[in-house]
Order: C-alpha cells, then sequence, then structure tokens
C-alpha cells in the first residue's frame, strides 16, 4: 500500500516536471500538442496526488503503524474525524496536503480556462507546476508519508501509534488547517495569471478580472483560518486569549495583510489604471508570504509555541523562496514600460488617496509584524546577540495601524475619485464625526477612561453610521422610484452593485471585530485554590465548587469540576472545566468551559490540581464583548459571498478623464 | 502645495510615527536569549537585561511552594535554578524533562526569576521521533 502510495507521489512529481517542460517547449516551438499535453499532466497529477492522499487517509484510519506517519500522528482510541485530520497534523501530511490542494486548484483553472486566453495559458500551467514541483519534490524525496519505520532489516509495526497532539484534538482545530490552506495555497493562482500576463504582455487588466474572485475567496479563506486558529486559541489554550503574535500565528497574518491591501489597491488599476507595479508586487508578496508562512510553521527557524522543531526542509524552502523572489524581481524590472501608470493622483482628499493610505498602512503593518517576528534573527546576524521581542512590541504599532485603518474604512468609500470639495466632506461627514463625539463624552462620563478603547468605540460608530448612511440614501433613492417597501429596496440596491455594497458588509464585519478586539481592554481575571464548596468572586459574579469527579476513557483520564455561577444572589449558570491527561501521548490538556454571550464571557480553567490533591487551581476570567469578533466572522462571510454574486447593473468605469470636466466616477448602463 | 509634496509629507509622518513606536516597543520588551553557559558568566551590567534561558527540566526538580514554583534548568553538564513567580499558570507541556524556555532576570543569589515559562514536550510532535519499538519479531520459520 505504502509503495503505491510512494509512487504516486513519485510519478506527480514526473507530470508536474513534465508539464513544466512541455508548456514551456510547446511554449517555445508554438506546438499545440505539446501544450494540450501538458495541461493533461496538470490533471494527472491531481488524480496521482488524490490517490496518494487517499493511501494515507485509509492508512491512518484503518492504524497501520507500521508507518512512521501514521504511528506518530494517529492512535487506536481517537475518534474516525481525528484520524483523519491526523492528515495535516504533522509536517509530511501537511505538505502532501499543500501539494494535494495545488493539484486540485490547478485542475480546476486548466479546465475553466480550457478556451481562454491560450497565449497566456501556458505560462500560468508553468508557473503552478513550478510550485508543484517543489512541494512534490518535498514530499516525495525528502519528507515522505509513507516511509516505514524500520528496525534492522525489518519493517516494524509498533501496535498503537502516539496520537494526534491532544491540544490539536478539537472541533476547530480539525478544519483550520485546511482552510488556512486553502488560502496559502489558493494565492498560487493570482500570482501565476500575473506572472503569465506579465511575461505575455497581455493587453489590458485580464488577469484581475479572471483572478477576482479567486483573490476574494483565498482572501477569505485565509481570514477565516486565521480565525477559526483564533478560536480555537481561546477556546483550547486555556489562557483565555485569542492573539498571542505568535511566530506562527504572525506567519499566518503577513500574507493576508498584503492580500487584503491588493484586493483594495487593484481596484485603482481597474479604475484608474494606477499602481500597476505596485500590483504585481503585492501579488508577488502575497504569494511569497504564503511560502514563508509555511516556511515558518514547518521549520521551526523562529521558536514558537507550536512545537514543531528544526527539520531538514528549511534549506529547501529558502532555496525556493530566493529563487523564486529573484525571478520575479527581474520579471517586473524588465516589463516596467508594460506597467506604465495612466493616471496621476490629484489631490491628498480623494479616492485614490484613501486606497494609497490603506496599502501603505497595511504594508506597514505587514512589515512590522514581519520584522518583530524574524527579529531574533535579524538581531543574530547583525549584532550576534540573539534578541527577540514580544506582544507589546506588535500592540505598540499595531493598534494605532487599527485605528487609522477603521478611520479610513469609514472616510474612503464615501470621498470622491480625483478629488473632493469641502462641501462634499461636510455633507458626508458631520453627522456621524458629531456623533462620535457625544459616544465618546457618554463613554467618557460612564466610566471608560481607557484612551485607545474610546477611540475604538468612536471610530466603530463613525464607519457604522457611515456604511449605514450609504445603505439608507440609496435605498431611499430606490424606494422614492419604484415605491417598494425600505426591505426590498435595499436589497435590491445590494444586488445592483453587489461589489460595492457586499464590500461595506465586510466592512462592517470588521468594525464588530474591531469592538470585540477593544473589549480585550476591560478584562478582568483571578487565580484560585478551591476545594469543593469554597466560594470566590470575579467582576459581579459569584462562583462556587459543587463538586469535582474523577473518570477514565479509552483516550484519556478526566477531572471535572462543577462550577455554579451567580449574580446578584442567582444562579445563572454552571460552568463545568474538565482537566484531562491523554494517554498515548501522557500529555494533560485543559478544557475549559465558557459561558458566552454578547456583552461578556465568563471563561474557566481547569488549571490542574493543588499538591495534596485535594484542592482544584482554578482560574476564572470575564471577558466582555468577544462574541462581537464571531459575530463579525459572520457578518464579513455574508459579506463576501455577496461580492461573489454577479451584479444585476453592468459598471462601465470611466477610465480616462480630460482634464477640467468632472465626470462621475462611474456610468451605470443597465442591462 | 503641489499634491506630491503633500503625499510625500503624510507619508514620512506616517512612516516615521511607526518607526518611532517600533524602535520604543523593541526597547521596552526585547530579550536576550542566552544559553546557561553565558548566564553563569554574565557581568553586573548584563544582568540588568531580561533575559531567556532555554533548557531541559531536570528530572524530578519541580517543586511546588505556594504561587512559586521552583525548578532546576540543565544543558549538557551545566545547570541552572529557576524560581516561577508569574501569574499565568504553567503550560500543560511544562514536566519533568521538558525543553522549557524561562523569561525574566538574573536575581543577585544566582537564582534566575521567570516570569514567563514556555514548554514544549521533548521529542514529540517533530523532529526524530522516538518509539518504543517493541522486539521485531524472530523469524517464524527459524523457530519453527
Amino acid at each position: 500500500m505504502e509503495n503505491v502510495g510512494a509512487l504516486a507521489i513519485l510519478l506527480a512529481f514526473c507530470f508536474s516536471v513534465y508539464a513544466v517542460a512541455a508548456s514551456l517547449a510547446g511554449k517555445w516551438r508554438s506546438n499545440p500538442f505539446l501544450l494540450l499535453s501538458a495541461e493533461r499532466a496538470v490533471y494527472s497529477n491531481f488524480f496521482l496526488l488524490t490517490a496518494a492522499s487517499a493511501i494515507l487517509v485509509y492508512s491512518l484510519i484503518a492504524g497501520d503503524f507500521r508507518l512512521a506517519y501514521v504511528a506518530g500522528h494517529s492512535n487506536r482510541a481517537m475518534p474516525t474525524a481525528y484520524k483523519f485530520a491526523s492528515w495535516w497534523g504533522g509536517q509530511s501530511g501537511s505538505l502532501l496536503l499543500w501539494a494535494w490542494l495545488l493539484s486540485l486548484y490547478s485542475a480546476i483553472i486548466v479546465f475553466q480556462n480550457r478556451r481562454k486566453f491560450r497565449d497566456m495559458m501556458p505560462w500560468t500551467v508553468a508557473i503552478l507546476m513550478s510550485v508543484q514541483l517543489f512541494f512534490n519534490l518535498l514530499i516525495g524525496f525528502i519528507v515522505s508519508p509513507f516511509e516505514v519505520l524500520v528496525q534492522g532489516r525489518g519493517i516494524v509495526d509498533v501496535g498503537d501509534g502516539q496520537g494526534l497532539n491532544p491540544l490539536l484534538q478539537y472541533w476547530t482545530m480539525v478544519i483550520h488547517p485546511p482552510i488556512l490552506y486553502l488560502g496559502y495555497v489558493g494565492f498560487t493562482v493570482p500570482f501565476a495569471f500575473a506572472m503569465a500576463s506579465l511575461i505575455s504582455k497581455q493587453k489590458g487588466e485580464e488577469w484581475i478580472h479572471t483572478t477576482r474572485r479567486w483573490s476574494i475567496v483565498t482572501w477569505f479563506f485565509q481570514g477565516t483560518g486565521i480565525l477559526l486558529g483564533a478560536g480555537w486559541a481561546y477556546a483550547v489554550l486555556g489562557w483565555g486569549g485569542y492573539w498571542g503574535w505568535d511566530p506562527v500565528e504572525n506567519a499566518s497574518l503577513l500574507p493576508w495583510l498584503t492580500s487584503t491591501a491588493f484586493l483594495h489597491s487593484v481596484m485603482m488599476q481597474e479604475k484608474k489604471g494606477m499602481m500597476k507595479i505596485w500590483n504585481m508586487v503585492l501579488v508577488a508578496a502575497t504569494f511569497f508570504l504564503c511560502i514563508f508562512g509555511t516556511t515558518l510553521t514547518r521549520t521551526g527557524i523562529v521558536s514558537s509555541v507550536h512545537a514543531f522543531a528544526q527539520s531538514p526542509i528549511g534549506v529547501y524552502f529558502f532555496s525556493f523562496l530566493a529563487i523564486g523572489i529573484a525571478a520575479t524581481i527581474l520579471l517586473i524590472l524588465s516589463r516596467v514600460d508594460y506597467l506604465k501608470t495612466e493616471s496621476r493622483m490629484e489631490s491628498v482628499v480623494s479616492r485614490e488617496s484613501s486606497f494609497l493610505f490603506n496599502n501603505l498602512i497595511l504594508v506597514a503593518s505587514c512589515f512590522s509584524v514581519l520584522w518583530g517576528t524574524l527579529f531574533p534573527v535579524i538581531s543574530e546576524a547583525v549584532t550576534g546577540e540573539k534578541i527577540s521581542v514580544d506582544a507589546p512590541f506588535f500592540n505598540k504599532i499595531n493598534i494605532p495601524i487599527g485605528l487609522f485603518l477603521l478611520f479610513l474604512t469609514g472616510v474612503g468609500p464615501l470621498i470622491a475619485w480625483r478629488r473632493s470639495s469641502l462641501e462634499s466632506l461636510k455633507r458626508a461627514f458631520f453627522w456621524p464625526i458629531l456623533g462620535s463625539i457625544v459616544l465618546t463624552i457618554v463613554l467618557g462620563i460612564a466610566g471608560i477612561h481607557h484612551p485607545f478603547a474610546l477611540m475604538s468605540f468612536a471610530l466603530c460608530l463613525f464607519v457604522t453610521w457611515t456604511i449605514m448612511g450609504e445603505f439608507y440614501k440609496g435605498s431611499r433613492a430606490i424606494q422614492a422610484k419604484s415605491g417598494q417597501n425600505f426591505a426590498v429596496a435595499a436589497i435590491q440596491l445590494t444586488h445592483r452593485n453587489t461589489r460595492r455594497y457586499g464590500g461595506y458588509l465586510v466592512h462592517m464585519g470588521i468594525v464588530l471585530m474591531f469592538i470585540g478586539f477593544t473589549g480585550k481592554a476591560f478584562d478582568k481575571d483571578t487565580t484560585v485554590e478551591a476545594a469543593v464548596g469554597d466560594n470566590f468572586r470575579l467582576g459581579g459574579y459569584e462562583m462556587k465548587v459543587r463538586e469535582i469527579l474523577d473518570g477514565d476513557n479509552d483516550n484519556y483520564s478526566w477531572r471535572h469540576a462543577k462550577i455554579d455561577v451567580s449574580q446578584n444572589g442567582k444562579l445563572v449558570t454552571t460552568l463545568e472545566p474538565e482537566r484531562r491527561g491523554y494517554k498515548a501521548s501522557r500529555q494533560p490538556t485543559s478544557e475549559v468551559a465558557i459561558w458566552r454571550r454578547l456583552n461578556e464571557d465568563v471563561y474557566i480553567n481547569f488549571a490542574g490540581s493543588s499538591e495534596d490533591n485535594k484542592k482544584a487551581v482554578i482560574q476564572a476570567y470575564v471577558f466582555p464583548l468577544v462574541s462581537w469578533i464571531w459575530i463579525g466572522f459572520w457578518v464579513l462571510l455574508i459579506g463576501t459571498i455577496i461580492c461573489l454574486i454577479p451584479s444585476k447593473v453592468r459598471l462601465q468605469y470611466a477610465r480616462t478623464q480630460v482634464v477640467g470636466v468632472t465626470s462621475k466616477p462611474y456610468v451605470e448602463v443597465e442591462r | 502645495m503641489k499634491p506630491y509634496a503633500k503625499f510625500a509629507v503624510l507619508v514620512v509622518a506616517i512612516i516615521g510615527t511607526l518607526a518611532w513606536l517600533a524602535a520604543g516597543g523593541i526597547n521596552e520588551t526585547k530579550t536576550y536569549y542566552k544559553e546557561i553557559k553565558e548566564v553563569n558568566a554574565m557581568t553586573k551590567a548584563e544582568l540588568e537585561k531580561r533575559i531567556r534561558v532555554g533548557g531541559d527540566v531536570a528530572e524530578n526538580s519541580i517543586v511546588r511552594e505556594g504561587k512559586e514554583v521552583r525548578f532546576v534548568l540543565t544543558q549538557k553538564e551545566l545547570k541552572l535554578p529557576v524560581v516561577y513567580v508569574g501569574t499565568e499558570p504553567l503550560p500543560d507541556t511544562f514536566r519533568n524533562g521538558a525543553q522549557a524556555l524561562a523569561d525574566g532576570k538574573m536575581r543577585p543569589d544566582g537564582v534566575f526569576q521567570a516570569n514567563r515559562i514556555q514548554a514544549k514536550c521533548a521529542s514529540k510532535y517533530e523532529g526524530k521521533p522516538q518509539y518504543k519499538v517493541k522486539p521485531p519479531i524472530q523469524d517464524s520459520k527459524a523457530a519453527i
């Protein structure tokens, strides 16, 4: 079985080499048969990697403990879902997942464009398959998932495995890696198209239109993956945080920041023909940061709570990155003429300028996170001393950046293209700004004095007001024309220009998340050693340990506390945190109990037992507003889906403008 | 002022502010990675720095005294006594024999006072797995 799997990967490697060679040769000799065979090699590559993945998953579920990977990441007692999740529980398996997803995406791309972009596609295929080749090389020759355990000259069956890391045995962790990977891998596609259009000097912005959906969907998956990780950290790790600026978390955030910048700045290119070089840089940066993120997680160059130790694949990753980045820079430099801008910035107060600052600030944030993450490496190279920086460094830079971004979110969409008059600014922003000032005063009187928290709440109101104002004004106009009721008018409005109003909803989701982030400023916590019957207080809640139970099952043994939570003398809920000792890995974990509500979460962690084993060490937290992060996510999801629905009204953007004539930002054309 | 000059001023102002914040942030939180060998040889001035020391938790060295936790970090032959005074609970992975990183400062009495501990199980998830391999089954034909 494992031989078939290894053979499949080997063949997939050969096919990816062939696909690169055939599409380049076919392009060079203008041979359509070679080009067609290259595209078919993409399909074959996909089928072979699917077979390899299926074999690995089968071995994990069936429990073939002769395989090192199965023995290291699965065991008999685990539920089947976790056995399946062991596919991406370790290094070689997750690299196989990477390779498989890329092969799937490539196959889809080749199929979708089988009759389109005949002059650009060979390059796209060649680029996609070059990346594929690299990952096939890794899983085929360097860290094969199909290695068997050998002792002396015989293959060994260890009988049972070590099991998936118990911290990963949680539902969001089951879906977090594949979803993050869907995003990470997905950005290979816009990158390949961008580079292919650059190589073949495509006219216009075809690559942007073709990959717009890809970009949005993969951007969404990246964001979802990050948030699932945050949700997992919150619900599982027991320290109550959702973000710790850990190198691996940072690695997932970096490409998200640049892809967010890309999604915005690409509009400048579509509508005004500006920032063409910059967009190429951003799409390439995002792709390489995705690879870099995989490198960081998979090689452990920076110490991290994600326990991936040093591994031999770092050299390969860095070679790949170095070659890729060098080639991309050379390519962009050689095509600078082709990327000339079509119009210029005219005013600091304009839509263009808000995009520019949005990009500047996102990239600055990305750079600061990258800098902080790599600081130990950089400082060691420069001064010879390994110095690391901590969460306060990241917060210090990224909180102001976040607030400024929030401000731009409110301002940007309402400013006109080219330039805005003072009069129009007043009309658009007078009431929202007044509202925010009033809110700040009210909150100040109510006892909130944290400056960033006050600013954040004020900006959240400001942005919400401007977004709601847009929906309200638009719907009113439709209502006045057609006489429908307001809700129908609002839906029609959204349907007319899904990109715009879907975008507003995405912004709204981000605002809700910021409300949740701001709650962090008001956290409360306490740690107590409590026996059955003991009481303690935290932030208006009275907690009483009702009972502590012990038990045992195949996978783990457990200790369970029942804690009554009362408010104003009334019992409101009973929380049941648990402590587990996993048998296969002999590792203890905590199952925290959370009472989730809209205003604040009560969060209890069974941190351990006292020396004499009679008392439980209980940590209790109150986290205000944290639920709004997850609510914001759902709004963001809805907004993203709306963005993907085609607009009822086709938009034609005025691309070149005559100086002196104020043209409308766009012309609506009824179909 | 021409728009491009305005842009330049704004961009410089933003980047300057961020660089200033970054420099402050680095100075506040920088932590030096040191080996136990280096910690033992540090001068008085250097002892003021925040340090991060890594090593293995010596077998059976973990002692809990009220809110403090004492243990010994080892790196080959070298030993470093550590007292943990942080408020956060120790991670689940912190056990005898685990690899641990301790953040904190050296006390004059030669004990390292840590306010943060990170730990990972040695040899667990990746790297070279150490399996307890059962003795290979004897060749059955030979046994007959």
